[in-house]
């Protein structure tokens, strides 16, 4: 009997030398005659544990990580990849035997303590293998959906309370209603994975490890609503994602999945996968919009709304990929499961990304309402440096840094709104105590002035001006004027500025100085000119006592 | 990656051109073969797409990702975003650009290795995060930056 072993080919975890682990094991098990049956699956999202090695028993996965490729072949000589072992009594301990077993994966706390909806098979299924994918429950939401008018699809993901998971939080029902009412010879539905907050990864590992649940979330969006063509429009920082997307889609059009009859229904829709280049500002909607049609990704003044006047003119349902891939499942389990998780107007699941300075860094998809105290140290274990966390950036580059006192803020659109911050697309970055804010502030405004399409002045001029106010800060000069000049400049953007980018950018700048008010209060750094006189200086007092006292005081 | 050629240029530009919305993925596909937009390809571009080269060359310049020079044999790009600040992403790259005596955004002497900053790799839970040749790397210590750099440049 074959023996089934998953090595993910997330690029993640390839980032960390799953590639090389994989090898090892293929060229391990012919070298000693063992029939294993090698899968890549996407990742788990327990990242601190990549490469995750998982082995198919009677019991369930178990899992072994961080396996690196030297460890290979001593973990064969535990035993694990022989079916007769695997299989037989002798397992459990032969399993807990080896010191990189983690037991079964499913018993994992840090996943078990989990809500996995969206991401219920990323890491479990082969993502290239359709019959995987539906043996595990997917295309079941379709085929509910083929069953249903257009109307109460949409009334389904309207009961269901899902809002739009890219940050914005707007209702996804409500948007799919305007579609569905406008009158027009062509609809679209564009999936916006340009995933590009620092801190986030989610729609990356949904593309690499459960790709169908978006292109069926998407089937479901354009049956709805009337749309007979689709675009994924990603990132070119992540070539896997999208090189499995345009493979996933591929077999989809095979298996009568997409095409000019959906899964037998008489219904089209065709779906295609294309990459940004580098821009950030093309994740605002509009922009998006602009760069799929070949131009600037320059935003567009709203109204009109892209539901009503989206990609090239036509009506278009624009939706984050997490909010697309949420779809599935409210129509396969119905709106009131779906809405059954969650708090107050915030409904359903939320994928929390733990990053940057964090012990146990991955995806935590858990109902809206978990604390952020309880995700950074419950599920992330505190800083990865051991020291004492200072700061957290939730949202991406334009969400607040809050400080410790903020951390039993539950995650929860409303409850960061009231504390000027915002959840955004769920990336939560951790900072330890050697992080300086007035430079993380100046960073803000720097990427914000690298970034800006352009398109309106205060945040083309005033990015740019914030940089140069805040060096002034820093530099200790008239401080106190430019510390309100500031706060005037990001009351402008707030106000003056078209899109999120120039509003948003003064939630981080302003929460900076607002909570770590000390970080701005510092003594002028030395500039390089200066540092240079005082070794200058130094040699020279040292040449004048060994000149007065005849000794050499430098030993 | 090859040297400037256009009449390749053109074959690519022809597989692409009857996509609604074709410009970005002609411009992927250039910069795919040859590593960078050459000068002459915004004339060849604008022709197919019926676009005047002003509006090709708005695109390509505005896109961070579009190079407009050949780069090196190697390419690193390092993570600066704030992930991986908080695990050090400033100190790596002062490394790096002492190491290789460039600055990012730019390529060695020799051709070797062109250094350039990204804002997020999507690898955030092993931050720092590096790619290098396509290949991602995370956790990345100067140590195993040496190493990297020095294995691709041994390599070529």
């Amino acid at each position: 009997m074959s023996v089934r072993v998953y090595v993910p080919r997330d690029s993640a975890a390839l980032s960390v030398g799953a590639e090389g682990v994989a090898r090892a094991i293929a060229s391990e098990a012919s070298a000693r005659g063992l029939d294993i049956t090698l899968v890549r699956n996407g990742s788990r999202g327990m990242f601190w544990l990549e490469p995750l090695v998982e082995v198919d028993t009677p019991q369930g996965r178990v899992a072994y990580g961080p396996v690196s490729r030297e460890a290979v072949a001593g973990l064969f000589d535990a035993g694990p990849f022989d079916a007769g072992l695997a299989a037989g009594e002798a397992h459990p301990s032969q399993h807990k035997a080896h010191p990189l077993c983690l037991g079964l994966t499913e018993e994992i706390p840090y996943l078990k303590q989990q809500e996995r909806l969206t991401f219920a098979r990323c890491g479990i299924v082969d993502p290239l293998a359709l019959d995987d994918y539906i043996a595990h429950g997917g295309y079941r939401g379709l085929q509910q959906a083929l069953s249903m008018e257009p109307q109460a699809i949409v009334d389904a993901v309207q009961a269901s309370g899902l809002r739009g998971r890219g940050g914005a939080g707007f209702p996804t029902g409500i948007k799919w209603n305007t579609v569905l009412y406008a009158q027009a010879d062509q609809k679209y539905i564009c999936c916006n994975a340009d995933e590009g907050d620092s801190g986030t990864y989610a729609d990356r590992m949904i593309m690499e490890g459960d790709p169908f649940v978006l292109i069926e979330g998407m089937t479901i969006a354009a049956i709805a609503v009337g749309a007979t063509q689709g675009y994924v429009y990603s990132r070119s920082e992540y070539p896997h994602a999208f090189r499995v997307m345009q493979r996933a889609i591929a077999i989809a059009y095979q298996r009568g999945y997409l095409g000019e009859n959906v899964a037998g229904s008489g219904k089209r829709f065709d779906l295609e996968v294309r990459l940004g280049a580098g821009a950030y500002i093309c994740g605002e909607e509009t922009s998006m919009l602009e760069s799929l049609e070949g131009r600037r990704g320059q935003i567009r003044p709203k109204p009109p709304l892209p539901a009503l006047e989206g990609l090239f003119g036509k009506p278009t349902v624009v939706n984050n990929l997490i909010t697309l891939a949420s779809v599935p499942i409210i129509l396969d389990k119905g709106a009131e499961y779906y809405r059954d998780f969650g708090m107050g107007k915030s409904r359903g699941t939320l994928t929390i990304q733990l990053a940057g300075n964090i012990r146990r860094g991955g995806l935590v998809e858990k109902a809206f309402g978990l604390t952020l105290r309880d995700a950074i140290y419950g599920f992330g274990g505190g800083t990865a440096s051991g020291r004492p966390l200072r700061a957290v950036q939730v949202g991406g580059p334009l969400g607040a840094y809050f400080p410790e006192a903020f951390l039993d803020t539950p995650l929860d659109y409303e409850a960061f709104a009231a504390r000027k911050g915002m959840l955004g697309h769920g990336g939560v970055v951790v900072f330890d105590d050697t992080v300086d804010l007035a430079k993380q502030a100046r960073f803000a405004m720097e990427f914000c002035a690298i970034e800006s399409c352009g398109k309106c002045t205060p945040c083309r001029v005033g990015s740019t001006r914030g940089v140069e106010v805040i060096d002034r800060i820093i530099a200790n000069q008239n401080r106190t004027q430019n510390l309100r000049l500031l706060d005037d400049l990001c009351e402008l953007l707030t106000d003056g500025s078209l899109c999120a980018l120039g509003g948003l950018i003064p939630l981080p700048v302003m929460s900076a100085i607002r909570n770590f008010p000390e970080d701005f209060d510092k003594p002028a750094p030395l500039s390089p000119g200066m540092l240079q006189m005082i070794d200058v200086l130094k040699s020279n007092r040292l040449e004048l006592e060994r000149v007065i006292h005849g000794t050499d005081t430098r030993n | 990656m090859q040297a400037w050629d256009a009449d390749r240029a053109q074959a690519r530009i022809r597989q692409l051109e009857h996509l609604p919305g074709a410009l970005l993925p002609i411009l992927h596909a250039i910069q795919e073969e040859f590593g960078y937009i050459h000068p002459d390809a915004t004339p060849l571009v604008a022709s197919a797409l019926n676009l005047s080269r002003a509006e090709v060359h708005g695109v390509i310049s505005f896109y961070h990702d579009f190079r407009h020079e050949a780069p090196g044999k190697h390419i690193l790009r390092i993570c600066r975003a704030e992930s991986c600040q908080a695990m050090g992403c400033d100190s790596l790259i002062e490394y790096v650009e002492r190491k290789a005596g460039v600055k990012l955004g730019e390529t060695t002497a020799d051709g070797s290795l062109t250094i350039e900053q990204v804002f997020c790799l999507g690898n955030c839970a092993l931050s720092p995060a590096v790619v290098l040749d396509g290949e991602p790397y995370g956790r990345v210590s100067p140590n195993m930056a040496d190493f990297l750099i020095d294995n691709a440049r041994r390599a070529q």
